[in-house]
C-alpha cells in the first residue's frame, strides 16, 4: 500500500519476488505438515498407557518462559526486516544477532525440558502413544528451530561479506519469514499441548 | 535510497504493539487456564480463539502478509494452508471423539 513509488530491494527483482512467493507456498505445507502431528497428538492424548500425563509433566514457568523467548524473538527479528528495507546492514547483523542468542535460549530451554522428562520422569518416546506423540510435535517444532539458527548464521555471514544486495536482502527477508512462522506454530503447541495440557 | 519513504524513517509502532498484544494474548491464555475456573469446553474454545489472533498478529504485523507484491497469491497459498489444517484437526477429532 505504501508502496506505489518504492518497492523493497528484497523484490526489486523477478527471481526475488518470486522466489519469497514461492517461500510463502512453502509455509502454507509446512502448515498442514504440522496439522497432521497436532490432530496425531491430540488424539493420543489421553493415551498415557499408565506412564505419566501431561498434568504430571508440564512446568507453568518453563513454558512460559519458552513463549517469551520465542515471542520476543519474532519482534527483533521484525526489526531485523525494517532495516534491511533502510539499507543498514549492521542494525539488520545486530537484530539478527539478537534473534539468534534469543533462539539459542529457546533451543536449549526445550532440550533441557526433554531432558529432564526422560532421565527425572521416565517419560521417552517409548513410554506411550501421548509421548511419542509429544515428542514428535514438539521435537519437529525444535529441529525448525535449530535448522533456522544454523540458517541464520549463514545469512548473517553472507550479509557482513556483501551488503544489502537483491540476492542478500531476499534470503534475509525469507529467513524472516522462516522465523516467524515457527512463532505461529508455536503459539499452537503454546495452546494445544502446553495450555490445554494444564486442562485435560 | 529510500529517504522519500516515510514508513521507514518512523518509530516501529506495528511491532511494538504486535509484541505487546502477543505478550498480553498469551498472559490472557495463561489466566484463563490456571486462575479462571471455567468449563474445560469454555477454557478451549477462549484459548484457541486467543491463539488465532495471535497467528493473525503475527502474519499481518511482522510477517507483511497484507503488503503488495503478490498479495492475492500468497494469501491464497496460506489460507489454504489453513483451511487443510482445520479439517484435518477438527476432522480428527470430531470422528475420534464422536459419540451417538
Amino acid at each position: 500500500m505504501e508502496t506505489t513509488n518504492h518497492t523493497p530491494i528484497e523484490y526489486s527483482t523477478e527471481e526475488g519476488s518470486n522466489k519469497i512467493l514461492g517461500f510463502w507456498v512453502f509455509l502454507g505445507a509446512e502448515i498442514v505438515l504440522f496439522s497432521a502431528l497436532f490432530s496425531v497428538y491430540l488424539v493420543l492424548h489421553s493415551h498415557t498407557a499408565g506412564g505419566p500425563t501431561s498434568k504430571d509433566l508440564f512446568e507453568v514457568r518453563e513454558f512460559m518462559i519458552e513463549t517469551f523467548l520465542l515471542l520476543i524473538s519474532s519482534f527483533t527479528c521484525g526489526l531485523g526486516t525494517i532495516e534491511l528495507r533502510r539499507h543498514n546492514v549492521k542494525g539488520l547483523v545486530a537484530w539478527l544477532v539478537i534473534t539468534l542468542l534469543l533462539g539459542l535460549g529457546f533451543v536449549g530451554m526445550e532440550l533441557n525440558e526433554f531432558i529432564t522428562y526422560v532421565t527425572v520422569e521416565h517419560a521417552t518416546i517409548q513410554t506411550s502413544a501421548f509421548l511419542s506423540g509429544f515428542f514428535v510435535l514438539v521435537g519437529t517444532h525444535g529441529a525448525h528451530v535449530s535448522l533456522g539458527i544454523v540458517w541464520m548464521i549463514c545469512v548473517v555471514i553472507q550479509l557482513l561479506r556483501r551488503g544489502v544486495t537483491p540476492v542478500t536482502a531476499r534470503k534475509a527477508f525469507i529467513i524472516g519469514l522462516y522465523w516467524h512462522f515457527l512463532d505461529v506454530v508455536w503459539i499452537f503447541i503454546f495452546t494445544a499441548v502446553y495450555l490445554t495440557g494444564l486442562v485435560l | 535510497m529510500s529517504a522519500n519513504n516515510h514508513e521507514l524513517n518512523k518509530f516501529p509502532w506495528k511491532h511494538v504493539i504486535g509484541l505487546a498484544l502477543s505478550l498480553i494474548l498469551t498472559l490472557l491464555a495463561l489466566w484463563v487456564v490456571v486462575s479462571l475456573s471455567l468449563p474445560t469446553v469454555a477454557t478451549l474454545t477462549i484459548i484457541v480463539l486467543l491463539a488465532i489472533c495471535q497467528a493473525f498478529i503475527q502474519l499481518l504485523m511482522f510477517m507483511h502478509i497484507n503488503e503488495n507484491h503478490g498479495r492475492g497469491y500468497r494469501i491464497l497459498a496460506i489460507a489454504f494452508g489453513f483451511y487443510i489444517a482445520a479439517v484435518v484437526v477438527y476432522g480428527s477429532l470430531w470422528i475420534m471423539w464422536f459419540t451417538v
